[in-house]
């Protein structure tokens, strides 16, 4: 009986304790300006790859960027998946068509607001409260912004794994590969500088090691 | 080691020094550590001996235990099977007996027809034909002597004669073949006393045979009770062996718990969710397991109000209509689980198909999910079923559970009786051991005393031979 009522006790400490989250949530930041706007096609296999990897409750967002992207007008699709196996697939089938339907009509945008982009994806994820943070940006990482934008601000990127997708090189980068490798570099050292994590992946036929 | 060997100018000689010095010392107390030596083997010794008598003596108690409660558990078993066996008898005699007086009245009827019919076709001899003759040959003669008178006489009484012996014979012909008739309908009587006879020499045979199997059974419960070494090996024995069956048994219905765990954990996670959690465990897990545990103690219960196991002695004692209610209320249970269970199982192969579409959409393969669709009934269909076959399959653990219990109860004590034998044989090693220590210490310590040993006899010699020698003088 002694027995009995301890592994109560036990059973019911552990229910009772506070355990950290141990869901994932992903933010996308897709870039839509100029030439790059053409690799969007990849962009919707990576999301797709990235929803067979989600599970219940985890969390996924999708945006764009543009001129002014610290906004939730530029989230193209999210979804905090649900508890039940059979609504998760629903709520991934309906986030999957959103995806396919912004990736059909996608207009360019004369800018590109990455840091603006990142803010809103720290914003987003903090909200959400997930276990493990991801931002993926889907971009050549070449920030164009409008004259009168500020984002010269320092991120808190702590607990955060930012992994930049298809670093596309450009025309200059050709010319002059210091360009590529010191973009590369700045936005690795601003990453990093505010406690998060930072990670390139350029082949997109490996995307095991994504999530 | 350098202060050692300085206390004279020269090492060797320092050493030596030492040497005679330690020598001289332990000599000096050698009867005193050979009496510590020996004080120290011998409490070790005597100790470890003690223990080991100790050990001894509770495994001596943990044999008898044993024997106790293998008898027991013996003469209970006997006494069911006994028990059941007059049952048999009980039912074969009643069904048989209450028959009886119905039997013996077919018997008694039967045997009045065939008596009644046996005196209506006794044999009527026909008339004798000698008279006949006689009066032909008394006719003959008068005819022939010219007494015509006589002879018409006579020829009168010949053809009256004739006449009557026609009608005899015919009515002696009617007679034989109504005698027929009656001895044709006493066949199927005499062949009813015969089936009749028959079943009752069936019965009387089961009886006796009965009889025989319980003449062997109270002979082997005899032997319990008179507690018998035979009847204990033949109990340990069998023990051993219902463990063995019982044990791989319950490996079965583990393996079939754990399929039906599996049928049912993936669809319960849509009702009480699937990332909850209860002590590190997904809480549609432990509701699955919960549901299996529940159909096994309904199946449990259900054995135990049928009186098949007896693992549960509060509900053999239950009136019969409490324990009539008790196994329909657990049978509904039962069934009401198989039938979740078996709606889970559908739901399982729905929640399947649809992560399947879901994956192949994806991956941008959308026609593959088509593909088996036509064979997904059959899948479907032997998932129900084994969600709905499995509780009621899981019910009959409680056979070998009940067996497994109770074998296992003997196994533990013949393995603690084990344990118990080896370590006071280890205890009892250990006393020797150190009982021989103390000689093996003693002439260690003397090993390098040889010198002042050797001297030591060689006065107590001299000391001996002093004396001889002023006898002699």
């Amino acid at each position: 009986m002694r027995i009995l009522l301890l592994a109560s006790a036990l059973l019911l400490a552990s229910c009772s304790g506070e355990r950290q989250p141990t869901n994932t949530g992903v933010y996308m930041l897709l870039d839509t300006s100029g030439t790059y706007a053409q690799e969007l096609e990849k962009a919707e296999q990576i999301i797709r790859y990235t929803l067979s990897r989600l599970d219940a409750t985890d969390a996924f967002a999708v945006a764009r960027i543009d001129t002014g992207s610290f906004s939730e007008k530029d989230i193209v699709a999210k979804a905090s998946f649900d508890d039940r196996p059979s609504a998760v697939n629903r709520q991934k089938r309906v986030f999957a068509e959103q995806v396919r339907s912004f990736v059909e009509s996608a207009d360019p945008s004369p800018y590109t607001d990455i840091t603006g982009g990142i803010l809103q994806a720290v914003e987003f994820l903090n909200e959400k409260g997930t276990g493990n943070k991801t931002i993926l940006i889907f971009s050549d990482l070449k920030e164009d912004l409008e004259e009168g934008y500020v984002r010269d601000i320092e991120i808190e990127l702590a607990g955060f794994e930012v992994i930049a997708l298809n670093v596309t090189k450009l025309r200059s980068d050709n010319i002059d590969p210091r360009e590529y490798l010191g973009r590369l570099e700045e936005w690795q050292g601003r990453v990093e500088k505010t406690g998060g994590s930072w990670r390139v992946i350029n082949d997109l036929d490996s995307l095991e090691g994504l999530l | 080691m350098s202060f050692m060997l300085g206390i004279t100018p020269w090492p060797v000689a320092s050493a030596l020094l030492w040497i005679v010095l330690i020598v001289l010392a332990l000599y000096l107390v050698r009867a005193t550590a050979h009496s510590t030596i020996d004080a120290a083997t011998l409490a070790l010794s005597r100790g470890f001996r003690l223990a080991s008598r100790a050990v001894a003596r509770s495994e001596k108690h943990l044999a008898a235990r044993n024997r106790d409660v293998l008898l027991a558990a013996g003469r209970e078993a006997k006494e069911r099977i006994i028990e059941r066996e007059f049952d048999r008898i009980n039912d074969s005699v009643r069904k048989d007996l209450a028959n009886y007086s119905a039997l013996h009245r077919n018997l008694s009827e039967s045997i009045g027809r065939i008596e009644k019919d046996h005196q209506e076709a006794v044999d009527v001899p026909p008339d004798p034909p000698g008279w006949v003759k006689a009066v032909e040959a008394v006719a003959d003669l008068d005819s022939r002597e010219g007494r015509v008178k006589v002879g018409n006489i006579l020829g009168d009484i010949h053809k009256s004669l004739v006449k009557a012996h026609k009608e005899a014979m015919v009515a002696y012909h009617k007679a034989s073949a109504t005698r027929h008739r009656l001895l044709r309908h006493m066949r199927p009587e005499w062949r009813k006393i015969q089936q009749t006879l028959n079943q009752v020499g069936k019965n009387v045979d089961s009886l006796l045979s009965r009889s025989v199997t319980i003449d062997r059974l109270m002979q082997e419960y005899e032997d319990i009770v008179r507690d018998k070494d035979r009847a204990l090996s033949v109990l340990s024995s069998s023990s051993l062996v219902n463990f063995f069956v019982s044990a791989f048994v319950l490996m079965i219905a583990i393996g079939g718990a754990t399929i039906n765990f599996s049928l049912i954990a993936r669809p319960m996670a849509e009702m009480v969710g699937g990332t909850n959690l209860i002590g590190g465990f997904r809480t549609a897990d432990i509701a699955a397991l919960v549901i299996i545990m529940v159909e096994i103690s309904m199946g449990l219960f259900l054995m135990e109000s049928l009186r098949i196991t007896r693992l549960f002695p509060v509900i053999g004692a239950l009136p019969d209509k409490t324990r009539v209610r008790m196994i329909w209320i657990t049978f509904t249970i039962l069934f009401l689980l198989a039938s979740v269970e078996a709606g889970l199982a559908y739901m399982r192969e729905v929640l399947l198909h649809d992560e399947l579409a879901t994956s192949a959409l994806l991956r941008g393969d959308a026609a593959a999910t088509t593909a088996t669709g036509q064979y997904l009934w059959i899948t479907t269909a032997a998932q129900m079923g084994m969600g709905f076959i499995l509780p009621f399959a899981l019910t009959f653990v409680a056979i070998p559970l009940e067996t497994f219990v109770h074998s296992l109860r003997t196994i533990v004590g013949l393995i603690g009786q084990g344990i118990l034998r080896v370590t006071a044989l280890f205890l009892r090693l250990l006393g020797n051991v150190f009982k021989y220590m103390g000689v093996l210490l003693k002439q260690i310590y003397d090993l390098p005393l040889f010198v002042p040993l050797w001297l030591d006899e060689r006065m107590k010699k001299l000391g001996d031979r002093e004396p001889e020698l002023g006898r002699i003088s």
